[in-house]
């Protein structure tokens, strides 16, 4: 039989119906739902007088309005109102919510992987683009619009095409202070922000190999910045050793059968990929970008560019632009950007091992005067850890804010925003022009650099701080 | 959705790369449940100044692109969040196509269930009618049915689209009542893999 990849058998195990000169109609096994992207779609459903063909499949939360402080007084009227709208379509549709009341409420893209909810061989999709962090665990996981989460609430599919194979290759090991999100911020950084559009990503080699799943997720978070609408990691024993004992994960002897069919999934020896990029871990710094797309990144002891260092017109312009955005001067070192804020948090960034690493760059230290430092944890049960392992402690000790699970600064849709013109340490995933407030600066960093430039109030090289352990 | 077939109107050029979802709708529009009236936020940050007044600088509020149905853009257009808001802004402004040399995935799909027609020139083209939407009154004509975009002045291309689409389009179908047609299907599926426990 011809070897096949990951991606190739999630695809084939999927197909519902398959014709000539159509795309697939494909099956998902997991709609996770939020209260943003929901809203219309629900209401498309009660215009035709249609149900929720499987709300057994499905799974809600609200997180991008959330306020982190008070969550239960929303003082915008009109996130209120998307909020109560989840709630309502939920109950007339018999959807599970984990609403703002409930132990299991975060950040969709950590709690459907919390809860278990997120398994390998699945399909997986949310009118959400980061959709593709779930492709950690050997699920295709993709981010969808409204009208197809309208198609996926009455009828379980999706007509899709095909796509793609890109397989990225990381190999070697990863320099101290070099994390999984400087790993992914180096690939966009060298290929482009849109070097995967019309591909899915299958991210290999021995560096990914031996990163936990939540370094896994936070690769495979930032496909979508690569233009990929989902990245996905073969399953292995780190896989199942993390979802073990999880609560939607099958129970015992199912839960041993079911790693049996998992370990199939693994893209097979000899498999071929329309593409292959290849990545030496040796090579990456830690990343700061200066810009505003993710690509627009420098290695921490590296320089803000020139616009007459690109190739064509359209990049001078669009760095010329980025530069008057950010109120940056080619050639400036990127340690000497000051910020007046950090955020720590996000769906990149906002689970237990990330709030370790930066607690153990906080300890016994304090916030730098003028800055504002926030930690958002990516969900109630990540709170509940780092509060009992000591770490909200650690954080409100140096000076930052401890905050509630929710989507907040990422993209401030609640009131956690930056003000205009001022500088943010962001360990999000998007730093477009105004996503984290309007005439916001964005700088995407991983959780120990964030931490780092809380303590100095600018950027500074990790690998140079000494760093105790946390007790 | 509003079926789609053929099409003239005033070309709007935006000579940008990468220009994400964020820009084409900011987030604070996004709370709002309904489908319509999202033209008047389309690209807010960038169309108005801070006291509200509209920004001259900005392409869409220079009087050459009044009444522009056409937006011409450079790669990559539509990245970034998956947010629908973002077709249901540019139609809703009164957008019936965008031309551009590349789409982000999710954006491209987005376009194409709401009728707004995302087409794909070379580079090389997409340069010449950004030249061209400098003029006033410049017009393209869109057929969807012969996959063609020309104007009076000798330009005539091509572009590629997925016939399975370019069908619900000039039909303007909805696919929900489409795919129903499939449900023995969909049944079969899931007496194999998901029973209802």
């Amino acid at each position: 039989m011809k070897p096949k990849t990951i991606i190739e058998k999630i695809w084939e195990n999927h197909v519902v119906y398959r014709e000539e000169g159509k795309p697939d109609l494909l099956y998902i096994d997991l709609h996770l739902v939020h209260e943003v992207t929901s809203p219309q779609a629900f209401e498309g459903l009660r215009q035709k007088g249609r149900k929720v063909r499987r709300p057994d499949l499905t799974f809600a939360t609200m997180d991008h309005n959330v306020p982190t402080v008070n969550r239960f007084v929303i003082e915008d009227e009109i996130a209120r109102n998307q909020i109560t709208a989840l709630e309502k379509n939920c109950q007339e549709f018999s959807i599970p919510l984990a609403d703002l009341y409930s132990s299991e409420q975060g950040i969709v893209h950590v709690i459907g992987p919390e809860l278990g909810l997120t398994q390998p061989g699945k399909t997986i999709v949310c009118g959400d683009s980061h959709t593709s962090t779930h492709g950690a665990f050997g699920a295709l996981a993709f981010g969808i619009g409204t009208s197809e989460v309208e198609h996926v609430l009455a009828t379980q599919t999706l007509w899709q095409h095909r796509p793609k194979t890109l397989q990225i290759r990381v190999s070697g090991r990863l320099g101290d202070g070099v994390t999984a999100k400087d790993v992914i911020l180096a690939i966009i950084h060298r290929y482009g922000v849109d070097v995967g559009t019309g591909y899915v990503i299958e991210f290999t080699g021995d560096t990914i190999r031996n990163m936990s799943m939540e370094e896994r997720m936070t690769i495979c978070n930032m496909a979508i910045e690569a233009g990929a609408r989902a990245g996905l990691v073969s399953p292995d024993e780190t896989t199942f050793e993390y979802l073990r004992g999880r609560k939607y994960a099958p129970k015992g002897e199912e839960f041993e059968k079911a790693v049996e069919r998992w370990r199939k999934l693994a893209t097979d020896e000899g498999a071929t990929y329309d593409k292959t990029i290849e990545i030496d871990a040796s090579t990456i710094s830690p990343m700061v970008t200066w810009g505003t797309t993710p690509g627009m990144s420098a290695p921490v002891d590296g320089t803000v560019p020139h616009p007459d260092d690109f190739a064509n017109e359209t990049e001078r312009k669009a760095v010329q632009l980025a530069l008057q955005y950010m109120g940056l001067k080619p050639g400036m070192p990127i340690t000497d950007i000051n910020v007046q804020h950090v955020f720590i948090g996000s769906c990149t960034n906002s689970r237990i091992s990330d709030l370790r690493a930066a607690a153990e760059i906080v300890k016994g230290k304090k916030v730098a005067p003028g800055v504002r430092a926030l930690v958002v944890p990516g969900s109630q049960q990540v709170k509940q850890k780092a509060e009992k392992e000591g770490l909200a402690q650690i954080f409100i000790d140096a000076g930052f804010e401890w905050r509630d699970s929710g989507c907040s600064m990422c993209l401030g849709m609640n009131p956690d925003t930056v003000p205009e013109g001022e500088h943010c340490a962001s360990t999000s995933n998007r730093n477009f022009e105004g996503r984290q407030g309007k005439g916001a600066r964005t700088h995407l960093v991983s959780p120990k650099m964030a931490a780092a430039a809380a303590i100095y109030g600018r950027f500074v090289d990790v690998r140079k701080l000494q760093i105790e352990p946390v007790r | 959705m509003q079926p789609f077939t053929i099409h003239t109107g005033k070309v709007a050029g935006l000579d940008r790369a990468n220009i994400d979802t964020d820009q084409i709708i900011p987030k604070q529009f996004l709370k709002r449940i309904e489908r319509t009236g999202f033209g008047k936020f389309l690209f807010y940050d960038w169309r108005y100044l801070a006291d509200g007044k509209p920004n001259p600088d900005f392409e869409l509020n220079r009087p050459e692109n009044e009444g522009a149905t056409i937006l011409v853009a450079n790669e990559n257009f539509g990245c970034g969040s998956s947010r629908e808001h973002a077709p249901w802004a540019l139609q809703d402004y009164g957008f019936k196509a965008v031309i551009a040399p590349s789409f982000a995935d999710i954006f491209y799909n987005n376009c194409l269930k709401n009728g707004l027609l995302p087409i794909r020139l070379t580079k090389q083209d997409v340069d010449y009618l950004l030249q061209q939407s400098k003029r006033v009154d410049y017009e393209l004509t869109i057929s969807l049915e012969e996959q063609r975009v020309y104007d009076e002045n000798g330009f005539d291309r091509t572009f590629e689209i997925d016939p399975y689409r370019k069908q619900l389009l000039l039909k303007g179908w909805d696919e929900i009542d489409l795919t129903f047609v499939y449900e023995p299907y969909i049944v079969e599926y899931e007496k194999k893999h998901h029973f209802i426990s």
